[in-house]
């Protein structure tokens, strides 16, 4: 019997009719229980004795309007920090999960190294990293010295480098070991393997949680401004000084959240993929 | 000369003594069926030739030459020696074609058309050439072992090890993989495989193992060793085959 064919007997046409109402009456449910929610929200802040001066303190659109160019200034500065800091924090990490994989004693301080910065850097606070590189390290008077900007993108990079490189490494240790075994009897070398056929497949499985480490960085990249770079966020804390009011602050995080939203969405949809990829979808 | 040859082999886990002097000879175009109860050792043997195990004592010889000295490069050992797992281990993220042009692209250093050209020319033999670009998750558990095998092949190997290749099957797709073994062995191929599958190894074996606590035990021609067998321990391990149905 062809599928076209088929035609519902009572009994399903019975069940689809009932799920049709089901879902009809999810729907209006949902939208009711939200409005009534919003509405309830909305009394309470705008009903609270204090709402008046907030409102003018926080939310002063003619504040807004002045302090937009020079918050979308230091934006801009945030997006170009987190670009480069991403590709060279996920560089390092990737390098550095490589280094503790190797095997042999001639490799021991390599990896001990590795370890150890993997140890430093993540319970070091980003703060103290940042003061020493821009503030203490500028300090040495060498020649060459790049500027602060540099300084701080590189405390960033060391900082996330350490998170992200144990990420990695988690990845290339949950692929398991018969691929290897495969591999190897394949006549595939060390690296032949890690390069073909494990790192691939790792990589694709901790894609979602790298995607977070810099959905993190993304809001971290503004810490630099504690060494003079002016970002979003010290733009708008510059703009408050001159106003006494706080509303530039709400616009830079209203401005970071729509920079996050995109990359929280491929996130998202990343781990969706992976999800129905391991399920053998 | 034999292919292989494997002399006092002794390897333990921690307290567990896996191969214990275990002897082996294999003679080219000879087909060696290893069987025995799990944990007698078979899969460790197979894994130990290829050199994925280390030996804790005895000689492995491929042509003559030993292979179990650590000054050889384990990575040309293997180039010569195709192996075949119970669970396929196809990489599960290249293609078809991918994974069993992978090793002549990167060991053999074949250039791609002539590497996948070849692949395609195994894979259509085999009546796999409409899966080629497909990915190992949508080839059934049949296609997948016979996908294995053809890639263990496209390295032109001097010697095959099968281990219990037809084990995670489902009853129906055991038949493709045993008729390609058959296949294999009628084009001279050398094998040894460890099964389950005592009907097959009556079938294409030239010779029949029975290990037992990490030694052949007895080893004959598939007739005498599971139609006629002499030792005690043999004769126990048949009964609970025949008991099980599965002879």
């Amino acid at each position: 019997m062809s599928l076209l064919e088929h035609t519902p007997s009572a009994a399903q046409r019975r069940r689809a009719e009932y799920r049709r109402r089901q879902t009809v009456r999810s729907v209006l449910v949902a939208a009711a229980s939200t409005a009534v929610l919003g509405t309830l929200l909305v009394l309470a802040v705008t009903g609270a004795p204090g709402w008046d001066r907030v409102r003018e303190s926080f939310l002063d659109p003619a504040v807004a309007r002045d302090a937009l160019p020079a918050v979308l200034t230091g934006l801009w500065l945030n997006v170009r920090l987190l670009v480069c800091c991403a590709v060279g924090a996920l560089l390092l990490g990737l390098l550095i999960a490589l280094l503790r994989t190797l095997r042999g004693p001639v490799f021991f301080p390599v990896r001990a190294l590795a370890a150890g910065y993997t140890y430093t850097f993540r319970g070091l606070p980003l703060i103290i990293v940042l003061y020493v590189l821009t503030l203490g390290v500028p300090g040495l008077r060498l020649r060459g010295m790049p500027p602060v900007l540099v300084l701080g993108a590189l405390a960033l990079v060391l900082t996330y480098g350490g998170y992200l490189a144990e990420v990695f490494r988690a990845g290339i240790e949950s692929v398991h070991p018969s691929q290897l075994a495969a591999a190897r009897s394949l006549g595939l070398t060390y690296r032949q393997t890690m390069r073909h056929v494990v790192l691939p497949q790792a990589v694709r499985r901790v894609a979602p949680p790298l995607l977070n480490d810099v959905v993190a960085l993304q809001k971290d990249v503004g810490l630099v401004s504690l060494a003079g770079p002016i970002d979003a966020v010290r733009a708008a804390q510059i703009a408050t000084a001159e106003t006494f009011n706080y509303t530039p602050y709400i616009l830079a995080g209203a401005l970071f959240v729509l920079l996050a939203i995109p990359l929280i969405a491929v996130t998202d949809w990343v781990t969706l993929r992976a999800a129905r990829r391991q399920s053998g979808g | 000369m034999p292919v292989l040859t494997c002399r006092g082999l002794r390897k333990e886990f921690g307290d567990h003594v896996v191969l214990d002097g275990l002897d082996l000879t294999v003679d080219e175009h000879q087909v060696v069926a290893l069987i025995g109860a799990s944990g007698s050792g078979k899969s460790t043997l197979l894994r130990c030739v290829n050199l994925l195990e280390e030996l804790d004592d005895g000689v492995i010889e491929l042509d003559g030459a030993e292979i179990s000295d650590p000054r050889v490069n384990p990575d040309l050992v293997r180039r010569r020696i195709g192996m075949v797992f119970q669970s396929y281990n196809l990489f599960p993220h290249l293609t078809v074609l991918e994974n069993v042009t992978l090793a002549p692209r990167r060991v053999h250093r074949r250039a791609r058309a002539e590497a996948e050209a070849q692949a395609r020319e195994l894979l259509d033999r085999v009546g796999l050439g409409a899966k080629a670009d497909a990915y190992p998750d949508r080839l059934s558990g049949g296609q997948q072992q016979r996908v294995a095998i053809v890639r263990a092949l496209a390295n032109s190997p001097r010697l095959m090890l099968l281990d219990e290749v037809t084990s995670a099957l489902d009853p129906e797709l055991v038949g493709e993989v045993l008729a390609m073994i058959r296949d294999l062995k009628a084009d001279g191929m050398t094998m040894v495989l460890a099964t389950h599958e005592m009907g097959f190894a009556r079938e294409v074996a030239d010779q029949v193992c029975f290990l037992d606590g990490g030694r052949v035990v007895e080893a004959g021609p598939p007739a005498q060793v599971l139609g006629e067998p002499t030792q005690p321990r043999t004769r126990q391990f048949l009964r609970r085959i025949i008991e099980a149905g599965r002879l």
